[in-house]
């Protein structure tokens, strides 16, 4: 049998995803009996005209991970999707924008002010900030468009599959490759993951919510068997979809979202919204003049708490430009 | 901005507010007609999403009226819940660049109809005078999204 064709390529993203597929251990091994690798550019020498010559649908498979926020990526991500036949968006930056995603709360002249000016740890004396075009005597030097908004992979491209976390733990990866070496991938659309929420999975003891105050993993030791949102931790795992084995929770920290919305969850973040407003009250809140904000302002970073790895695909999915 | 007319949706629960818009027509307040009404069973039914789906898709403002707390509620607890969606989601909102008081919260009695009239006008005076809503021109809500 001819070896099903594998590409890998990462746009927005830190590395984890890579780092993910090595996670396989000796399982990749087996990867390798059934498929080849015809483009990683983290592993492999090979340059981007290499893969502008492959014909259209070379690849049989391309696993995309990372957002897309420069012309380059954007580029890339249409690339890879006339070069390979499925086109997968690994992990959470490809599939709902992930941590790259939570720069949608400021715009590209934001992002160069404050990384090549402002912080604190810059030393930048004649104020220099990347160009798209330079003039030099020797010629005309180019770098790609920083956009202002950063996407997800499927609203820049037409996407196949999805395998969500951040990054997707090991049984999925397996599990995707899996079904694609014997030929019984979903719909096309699907999201290789299982269809519960991270609770599901999630060895720890609930009892019936009903919390009055939102604590954060700083404030206190959390009980190691007792659900955290009982203990007033805001643990993103009811809105999540699972298939990570609750591997945080497992490690006594709180579900921060990586796996995604829940299947049918029209969003993430407000779904999450949704929940914790039904389990968090006061005795208080049936009196006159009682203040809800103080309630609510208790939680620091509603965007950072509920869209950590979401915004790109929420409703409204960036801080408004005012034009 | 005098010929700007806002567009605002406005989720009435069944039990308490729908009646008290019902009283506004019935007894013949005046009000302006900038208000869309979807009627649903409680306040509490109105999902987060509802109402950022609204604001996408061109409201100005966005009006929650459920039945008074502490004991009005048909379903118990259904109006709490909305004022703690209403009141998280006013932090977001300003997280978005979207100014909290498009979103606005009020307890609207069965027989309260002049109450409901007196809402709806203050909501379009102060509408006005914010302006359409920033989501109008912006590139927020990318297209090819859903």
């Amino acid at each position: 049998m001819e070896k099903l064709k594998f590409g890998f390529y990462w746009a927005a993203s830190c590395g984890g995803c890579e780092i993910a597929v090595l996670d396989l251990d000796e399982k990749i091994l087996d990867v390798l009996e059934i498929a080849e690798v015809v483009f990683w550019p983290v592993a492999m020498d090979i340059k981007y005209k290499d893969v502008e010559a492959m014909p259209d649908g070379h690849m049989d498979v391309c696993f995309f991970n990372g957002a897309v926020r420069t012309e380059e990526q954007e580029y890339m991500a249409k690339l890879m999707r006339r070069k390979a036949k499925t086109l997968i968006a690994f992990g959470s930056c490809a599939h709902t924008g992930g941590i790259p995603g939570l720069a949608n709360v400021a715009d590209a002249k934001e992002i160069f002010e404050r990384a090549y000016l402002k912080s604190p740890s810059t030393v930048n004396p004649s104020n220099v900030v990347p160009e798209v075009k330079v003039e030099m005597k020797e010629g005309t030097l180019t770098l790609p468009e920083f956009y202002d908004t950063v996407k997800a992979l499927d609203q820049v491209v037409d996407v196949d599959y999805y395998v969500p976390g951040c990054p997707p733990p090991t049984g999925l990866i397996n599990e995707a490759i899996q079904a694609i070496a014997e030929g019984r991938l979903p719909p096309k659309g699907s999201v290789l993951a299982p269809l519960k929420s991270v609770c599901d999975e999630c060895p720890r003891v609930r009892e019936e919510k009903k919390i009055t105050e939102i604590r954060r993993i700083i404030d206190f030791e959390p009980d190691p068997e007792k659900c955290l949102l009982d203990q007033g931790i805001v643990c993103m795992g009811p809105a999540t979809r699972g298939g990570c084995e609750a591997r945080c929770l497992n490690a006594n920290m709180a579900c921060t979202g990586c796996g995604g919305p829940c299947p049918e969850a029209i969003e993430q973040g407000s779904a999450m919204i949704s929940a914790l407003s039904t389990v968090l009250g006061l005795a208080a809140e049936r009196e006159e003049g009682f203040d809800p904000d103080g309630l609510m302002q208790q939680l620091k970073d509603p965007i950072g708490t509920f869209y950590k790895y979401g915004l790109p695909k929420a409703i409204i999915n960036r801080r408004v430009i005012e034009k | 901005m005098t010929d700007f007319e806002p567009k605002i949706v406005g989720f009435l629960c069944n039990w308490c507010s729908y009646a008290g818009a019902d009283l506004a027509g019935v007894s013949r307040f005046q009000y302006p007609p900038n208000l869309r009404v979807i009627r649903v069973m409680c306040s509490g039914r109105v999902h987060p999403a509802h109402i950022m789906e609204a604001f996408k898709n061109g409201a100005d403002g966005v009006l929650v009226a459920g039945c008074h707390p502490p004991n009005d509620c048909h379903y118990i607890s259904g109006n709490l819940k909305a004022q703690r969606r209403v009141a998280l989601l006013k932090m977001l909102m300003a997280q978005l660049g979207l100014d909290p008081e498009r979103l606005r919260l009020e307890w609207i009695s069965a027989a309260e109809g002049d109450k409901f009239a007196r809402v709806i006008r203050e909501m379009v005076s102060n509408l006005k005078e914010l302006g359409p809503s920033p989501l109008h021109d912006s590139e927020a809500v990318i297209a090819g999204d859903d």
